[in-house]
């Protein structure tokens, strides 16, 4: 580490709504049954293949994010605090363990992989870290399993959310998924929707699997827009007006755009989707979140304040980093110039301490 | 008519005193049996023997008020857009438009038989040759290929493309892969070689699910989810290195909206500058290569109902060559007749969109 890294330290304190917990090699073990340690040492993990979008660093890391230990990037709670919470001033960090655990072909050995990943972030990370928050991870596709984990973890303090990935075998607004919805509300936690995925079978866009990996991540906004309009149009916020969805790495700009189409084409359409009892816009203001990492960065900075008033609902704007991903954002750096103070405050912490219950 | 109530574009007015070039006007078979004189035998044969009755997509649900503005739906009832009187009634002359682009956006990319579908495109082109570009003008057409096989399709192009009254090839925003990809090279070249612009239209359906988490329940969602799909050619046209190798190519987007397009190139800027080893024939960063060879028709305009909103939005685009006027004919997308182009736009701004954009991008209107 180098001393202006150090030196960096921040006066103002953020929350960081998007930084990911690595799990070493063999981590998982001594949390999973002696049939599933098999299992895994036999078969291992099965997803859709065909996804293959090698990142241009090793597991898209940051080249100065591997911790002297030998343990991968994000895989080191002592090196993560110097390195990342301590050294930008992380008052509240909200872990994203991307694992695959969720997304498993097998149903059961993706239940009892995620329980292992949330039995292990309490034990290795929540446990050890008061300022760390995490993302209950379950079987996605099989909403009975995923409730039953849920269920199961929801009363450590320590999780603040449940975590989904955008790249789903269906819309996640259509019915199958509405039982962790239900859960989601019975435990007031939000839903969070984070980038990746891709490992279900459906091509990465509407036209077809893309060559490069500069094309699957610029694409991904696609995958969060896909899921804006089926959760809305699906009436999950009438069915559940409680609950909450956090899209995270997704980028925000596109969205009020999305917000005009869908209004526009909505009220022309309104006829097909009668359960919708507001516009299409309104429940978008009203439920989801959306972290701001990666920023979108236009030639004319001024246009990006432009857009957080197009989308009119600023306490639904949060920062997020990415750590220790190689296209994380620097907080000194991120947001545009000329934003109003308040709403820098409430971008780097005060909506993500409203949302998730932080102090 | 009392006022603000529901009413299509008033038939009396054009919406500009100046040229008026409208590049998205959409013509549509009356039923496949008017297809049988432009067909081969075989393929006539095959229609009637299958009892195929129609490959219309599901895009434009006929019974959907957005399908058909009332006012451009045929007095004798009938297909909105079959009618060659009624466009010329209801839009070209009240209009005054100087130039028409029309689009025939059938069913061939769902077929998945190669030499049907080149079959189907021979006859659709040659049916608008006949039916609607020989009879009147100021129409100009748009070839339809066989994009399931790019050699059939440069054989459709070389075939039909020395009529200077075809202006663009055609091609579907959901189409089986990326549009960037070498496989589709060939079908550059070919329009590069007729001075043929690469128009995309809102539609295809070749089995991949229409967004990339899968099949939405409303057709609501697939009317808004088709801006994903023309995110995704953007995004490959330009890695892929097309406008790398084909410097005068001109690509525009047919009823894609254009508001989701700032934030597209803002991502795609930011995501160069770290990973341009990949791609390293994308010499540029990539919105200077799509403020050079990318181009919208302006309806429908996925926009705000704030006026100045919609001019910020505008401005995002950052440049001022891309939007082409189109009415989307006889699609219903606007309420009001001043609606179909956005208030309170800068006069040279207005005329380029109006006419002069689209004849800097469509050699052969020049």
């Amino acid at each position: 580490m180098t001393t202006s890294t150090l030196a960096r330290r921040r006066t103002e304190a953020i929350v960081d709504c998007d930084i990911h917990n690595a799990i070493p090699s063999g981590a998982l073990r001594p949390y999973l049954p002696t049939r599933w340690r098999e299992h895994e040492a036999a078969i291992g993990m099965r997803g859709h293949q065909g996804s293959v979008y090698p990142k241009g660093s090793p597991g898209g890391n940051r080249a100065d994010s591997w911790p002297p230990s030998g343990l991968p990037p994000g895989g080191d709670l002592d090196f993560m605090r110097q390195h990342h919470l301590d050294a930008i001033n992380v008052e509240f960090g909200i872990l994203n363990c991307l694992s695959g655990a969720g997304s498993q072909l097998n149903p059961e050995f993706s239940a009892a992989l995620t329980h292992a990943v949330n039995e292990w972030q309490i034990t290795e990370w929540l446990e050890k870290e008061p300022r760390l928050r995490a993302g209950i991870v379950a079987a996605q596709e099989h909403p009975d399993l995923a409730v039953a984990e849920i269920d199961r973890m929801a009363d450590h303090p320590g999780f603040a959310q449940i975590l989904l990935s955008v790249r789903t075998t269906e819309p996640l607004g259509r019915r199958r998924y509405w039982p962790i919805y239900e859960a989601a509300v019975r435990h007031n936690l939000p839903i969070g929707i984070h980038f990746g995925g891709g490992v279900r079978g459906n091509p990465i866009s509407a036209a077809g699997w893309p060559s490069y990996y500069i094309e699957d991540h610029t694409g991904m906004p696609q995958s969060f827009q896909a899921q804006v309009v089926s959760m809305v149009c699906e009436g999950v916020f009438e069915r559940f007006p409680t609950l909450r969805v956090v899209l995270i790495e997704g980028g925000f700009a596109w969205l009020p755009p999305l917000m005009w189409r869908l209004d526009k084409h909505w009220s022309r359409l309104k006829s097909e989707v009668p359960h919708l009892t507001r516009k299409p816009s309104e429940y978008i203001r009203d439920h989801m979140w959306f972290t701001t990492q990666p920023m979108e960065e236009p030639p004319n900075p001024r246009h990006v304040i432009e857009v957080l008033e197009h989308h009119g609902a600023i306490d639904k704007v949060m920062f997020a980093t990415d750590y220790p991903h190689w296209d994380y954002d620097d907080p000194d750096r991120a947001l545009p110039p000329g934003l109003a103070k308040e709403t820098r405050q409430r971008i780097f912490s005060g909506n993500a301490r409203e949302l998730y219950g932080l102090v | 008519m009392t006022a603000g109530s529901a009413t299509a574009p008033s038939l009396d007015q054009p919406p500009y005193a100046g040229p008026v070039i409208d590049t998205d006007i959409h013509i549509t078979l009356p039923d496949l049996r008017s297809l049988h004189p432009f067909l081969e035998r075989r393929w006539r044969d095959y229609l009637i023997e299958s009892g195929t009755k129609s490959l219309e997509s599901t895009l434009y649900p006929a019974g959907a008020a957005i399908s058909a503005a009332p006012q451009w739906r045929p007095p004798a009832g009938g297909t909105p857009g079959s009618d060659l009187q009624v466009l010329r009634s209801t839009l070209l002359d009240p209009w005054r438009i100087t130039y028409g682009i029309v689009n025939c956006v059938y069913g061939v990319p769902m077929i998945h038989n190669e030499d049907w579908a080149a079959a189907m495109a021979r006859a659709l082109n040659d049916w608008q040759l006949a039916e609607w570009l020989e009879p009147e003008p100021r129409l100009r057409g748009s070839i339809i290929v066989p994009l399931q096989n790019p050699e059939l399709a440069v054989a459709e192009i070389d075939r039909i493309g020395p009529d200077p009254r075809f202006v663009q090839i055609l091609l579907p925003a959901r189409s089986e892969n990326p549009l960037g990809k070498r496989r589709y090279w060939p079908m550059y070249e070919a329009a590069a070689r007729h001075g043929l612009a690469v128009g995309i239209y809102a539609g295809g359906s070749t089995g991949n699910p229409i967004t990339s988490a899968g099949w939405p329940s409303y057709y609501l969602e697939d009317y808004v989810d088709m801006a994903q799909a023309f995110q995704a050619q953007v995004i490959s046209l330009v890695a892929e290195g097309v406008f790398a190798k084909f410097r005068g190519l001109r690509v525009v987007l047919i009823e894609s909206g254009f508001t989701w397009l700032p934030s597209t190139m803002w991502r795609f800027d930011k995501n160069w500058k770290g990973l341009r080893r990949e791609v390293p024939w994308v010499d540029r960063i990539p919105s200077e290569i799509l403020h050079e060879h990318l181009r919208l028709s302006l309806q429908p305009v996925d926009g705000p109902e704030d006026s100045d909103q919609l001019l910020q939005a505008i401005r995002h685009l950052g440049s001022e060559d891309m939007l082409l006027f189109s009415t989307d004919y006889p699609h219903w997308q606007v309420d009001r007749p001043e609606d179909i182009t956005p208030a309170g736009l800068p006069e040279p701004l207005r005329a380029k969109i109006m006419a002069s954009n689209a004849t800097a991008t469509y050699g052969r209107l020049r």
